[in-house]
C-alpha cells in the first residue's frame, strides 16, 4: 500500500470553498451582503437602538438622499419616518427581529416537513396517507387565517409566531420531499445499497436525504422571503410583532399609509426584504452547484 | 458433486398490478457450489434478474411477492429469516454487481466513500481504516493510481472503471457468493473481456461462487462452468457449459445457438427465434415456448413439461428433448 496523506482532501477544502465563491461574482456579492446583514442583526440594536426610537418631529417624513445631509445627520440618509425617526437606523435595528424570526421559522419548517416527507415517501402505506392528509389540511386552510386564530387564542408571543409560521410552511416541504423520495428510492443505487446490506434507516439517512436536501435548501431560500412577508402581514394585523419592537414587514405595513406622500417609508424596508431574498437565492444556487459533484467544474477555473 | 452453497428451490415470484398478475418467476430451481460459475441465461423478461433480486431481498413489495419456494444459503432458508438477518447476509455473504454501474453508484458520493460505506454498514471500522481498505480494494480491481482516484466521483470514471468500482464494492467484505447481473452488458466488447477476466481472477483467488446473469452467449461460453437457461420464469435446461453448446436438448437453447451470427457463414441471414417472449401476465398453457417452437406437438399445447434428467448433469424441460438432442448431435 502506498503512503498517502489520508486527510489531504479535507485540509484544503476550506480555502477551496472560498476560491469557488470568488469564481461566482454574484454569489460573492450576495455572501458579502448577507454577512453585512448578519452584523447588523447582531450589533445593530446595540449600536443604533436609541437612535432608532429617537423622534425628531421637525424631520417627519423627511425625504431621503437630501444634499448636503450634514444638517440632519447621516442616519437620515434614507429619510425619516412618520414620527421623524431615522429610517436607516430603524432598518438596521429591525434586521434583528426580522432575520431572527425567518431564521427560526425556515429551518424549523424544513426539518419538520423534511422529516415527515421522508417518512411518508419511504414508509408508504397508511403513514404516508396520514401525513399527506395532514399536509392537505394545512394547505387548504388559509395560512394567514390559521395564524390569526392561533395567535388570538394564544398570546401573540414571538415563540408562538415562529411555531405557527413554521406549521403553515410545512406542507411545501412535506410534499416536495415525499415526491423526491418516491423518485430516488426507485433508483438503482438504492437497490445496490440494500443488496450490500444497508438497512432502511441507513439508506434514508445516507442515500436519500442528501439528495433531497439540495432541493429543500432552494425552497427554503425562497421561503425566507415568504416568511418575512407573512410575519409583516401578521404584524400589520396587530397580532405579530408588537410595537415598539420593529421588523421590516412592520415598517412596510406602517409606511403603506404614506405611499402617496412619502414612498421611502415603505420602499427601503421592502427593498431590504427583496435584496435579502435575492442574495439568499444567488447563494443557494451557488451552493447547489458546489455540492453537486457533476456540476462543480462550472466554478472551477483553469488557473485554479 | 460438491455441496451447494446457494440453492434456489422451486421459487415463485409474481408482481401484482392493476392490469393483472405478472408471473415473473415460476418454479425456478438451481444450485451453486463454492468456486463454481453458474450462468443464468435468458432473454429480457425471462425472470433471471428477478430471481437475483429475490435472493438479495430487493424486490419492492408491493407490487412484488415471493409466492413460494426456498432460497437456501449454507443450509438456511433466506426467505424465512427476518429482515435484519438478511441484511447481515447481504454484502457479507452474498455480494451483487449491477448491470449499469453509473446508475448503481450514488452520484453525490466519491467512490471511496461508497466502498467504505459498505464496510461501515457491517463493521465498526474507523473512517481512516475504511478509506485505506477502499484504496486497497480499488487497487485490487485494477484502478490505476487508486490513492488519487479514491476521492473521485462516479461520473469521473469510464464505464469499465465504474464496473470495477462496483465489483470492489461488492467484494469489500469478501462474500462467498457474487451475483453479477449482466455485469458487462453496458460495456463495449474489449472492456467486457477485461471485466470478465477480472471476475474470474478474483473468483480463483477467493473460491467464491459466481452467479452470472446474462443474455450474452459469448460471456457464457467464456466464463461459465454450468448454464441454466431460463424461459418465461422457468429453468428449461441446465447443463455443463460444453453440453449446452454442443448438445442442447431444448428447442429454445437450440434456437439461441442458431441465432448467433457466425463468422464462418458470412453473408447468411441471421436465424432469430421467431415470435416474441410471452406476456408474463398471460403465459400460454402447456409448454410456454410452444408458440415459438418448431418442434411443438399437440401435447406441448396442453401439458407443461417438467425438468427431468436427460443425461449426466443435464436436465431439460421438453417433451421432445431426446429427438432434439439427436438433431443437435
Amino acid at each position: 500500500m502506498s503512503d498517502i496523506p489520508l486527510s489531504a482532501t479535507r485540509e484544503h477544502s476550506q480555502p477551496r470553498l472560498l476560491s469557488l465563491l470568488w469564481q461566482d461574482k454574484f454569489a460573492f456579492v450576495a455572501a458579502l451582503f448577507l454577512l453585512l446583514l448578519t452584523c447588523c442583526a447582531l450589533f445593530g440594536p446595540w449600536l443604533l437602538g436609541d437612535a432608532a426610537v429617537a423622534m425628531n418631529l421637525r424631520l417627519r417624513n423627511s425625504p431621503p438622499l437630501v444634499l448636503p445631509p450634514v444638517e440632519q445627520g447621516w442616519l437620515y440618509v434614507l429619510g425619516g419616518d412618520a414620527l421623524g425617526r431615522p429610517i436607516l437606523a430603524r432598518i438596521v435595528v429591525a434586521s434583528q427581529n426580522t432575520l431572527a424570526i425567518a431564521a427560526a421559522v425556515v429551518p424549523l419548517a424544513l426539518l419538520l416537513g423534511g422529516a415527515l416527507g421522508l417518512l411518508a415517501g419511504y414508509a408508504g402505506g397508511w403513514i404516508s396517507v396520514l401525513i399527506l392528509r395532514l399536509a392537505d389540511i394545512l394547505m387548504s386552510f388559509p395560512s394567514l387565517l390559521l395564524a390569526v386564530v392561533v395567535l388570538y387564542v394564544f398570546e401573540p408571543r414571538v415563540a408562538n409566531l415562529i411555531l405557527v409560521l413554521a406549521l403553515t410552511r410545512m406542507p411545501v416541504y412535506i410534499r416536495t420531499t415525499r415526491s423526491e423520495v418516491l423518485e430516488i428510492r426507485e433508483r438503482i443505487f438504492v437497490d445496490a445499497a440494500r443488496a450490500l446490506g444497508a438497512g432502511g434507516l441507513r439508506i434514508v439517512h445516507k442515500h436519500i436525504a442528501p439528495l433531497v436536501f439540495s432541493t429543500l435548501i432552494t425552497i427554503a431560500t425562497l421561503d425566507f422571503a415568504f416568511v418575512m412577508l407573512a410575519e409583516s402581514a401578521l404584524s400589520f394585523l396587530g397580532i405579530g410583532i408588537q410595537p415598539p419592537e420593529i421588523t421590516w414587514g412592520l415598517m412596510v405595513a406602517q409606511g403603506r399609509n404614506y405611499l402617496n406622500t412619502a414612498w421611502w417609508l415603505a420602499f427601503f424596508p421592502g427593498l431590504m426584504i427583496m435584496l435579502t431574498t435575492l442574495s439568499l437565492n444567488l447563494l443557494s444556487s451557488w451552493l447547489r452547484i458546489v455540492t453537486d459533484p457533476a456540476q462543480r467544474w462550472r466554478l472551477e477555473s483553469d488557473h485554479d | 458433486m460438491t455441496e451447494a452453497l446457494l440453492e434456489v428451490q422451486d421459487l415463485y415470484v409474481e408482481f401484482r398490478s392493476g392490469g393483472g398478475t405478472v408471473r415473473a418467476v415460476n418454479g425456478v430451481s438451481f444450485s451453486l457450489a463454492r468456486g463454481e460459475t453458474l450462468a443464468v441465461l435468458g432473454e429480457s423478461g425471462s425472470g433471471k434478474s428477478v430471481t437475483a433480486a429475490a435472493i438479495m431481498d430487493i424486490i419492492d413489495s408491493p407490487p412484488g411477492f415471493i409466492r413460494g419456494g426456498r432460497i437456501l444459503y449454507a443450509g438456511r432458508d433466506l426467505l424465512t429469516l427476518p429482515r435484519r438477518a438478511r441484511r447481515r447476509i447481504n454484502g457479507v455473504d452474498i455480494g451483487m454487481v449491477f448491470q449499469d454501474a453509473l446508475i448503481a453508484l450514488n452520484p453525490v458520493y466519491s467512490v471511496g466513500w461508497q466502498i467504505s460505506e459498505v464496510l461501515r454498514a457491517h463493521q465498526r471500522a474507523s473512517r481512516r481504516m475504511a478509506r485505506a481498505a477502499a484504496i486497497h480494494l480499488l487497487e485490487r480491481v485494477g484502478i490505476a493510481a487508486a490513492a488519487n482516484r479514491v476521492d473521485d466521483y462516479p461520473h469521473q470514471f469510464s464505464g469499465g472503471q465504474r464496473q470495477r468500482v462496483m465489483i470492489a464494492m461488492a467484494l469489500a467484505l469478501k462474500p462467498a457468493i457474487l451475483i453479477a447481473d449482466e455485469p458487462t452488458t453496458a460495456l463495449d466488447v474489449t472492456v467486457q473481456a477485461q471485466i470478465m477476466d477480472l471476475l474470474s481472477e478474483l473468483q480463483n483467488e477467493t473460491a467464491m461462487g459466481l452467479l452470472l446473469i446474462t443474455h450474452d452467449l459469448g460471456v457464457v461460453a467464456d466464463a461459465a462452468d454450468r448454464v441454466a437457461v431460463m424461459y418465461a420464469g422457468r429453468v428449461v435446461e441446465a447443463a455443463p457449459v460444453r453440453q449446452i453448446f454442443q448438445h442442447p436438448a431444448h428447442p429454445y437453447t437450440l434456437g439461441l445457438l442458431h441465432s448467433l451470427p457466425r463468422s464462418d457463414r458470412k453473408g447468411d441471414k441471421l436465424n432469430p427465434i421467431r415470435g416474441a417472449p410471452p406476456d408474463l401476465a398471460r403465459i400460454p398453457p402447456g409448454c410456454p415456448f410452444h408458440p415459438r417452437c418448431d418442434f411443438a406437438l399437440e401435447r406441448c399445447r396442453s401439458e407443461l413439461p417438467v425438468l427431468r434428467d436427460s443425461g449426466p448433469e443435464h436436465r431439460v424441460a421438453c417433451h421432445r428433448s431426446e429427438e432434439i438432442l439427436h438433431v443437435s448431435r
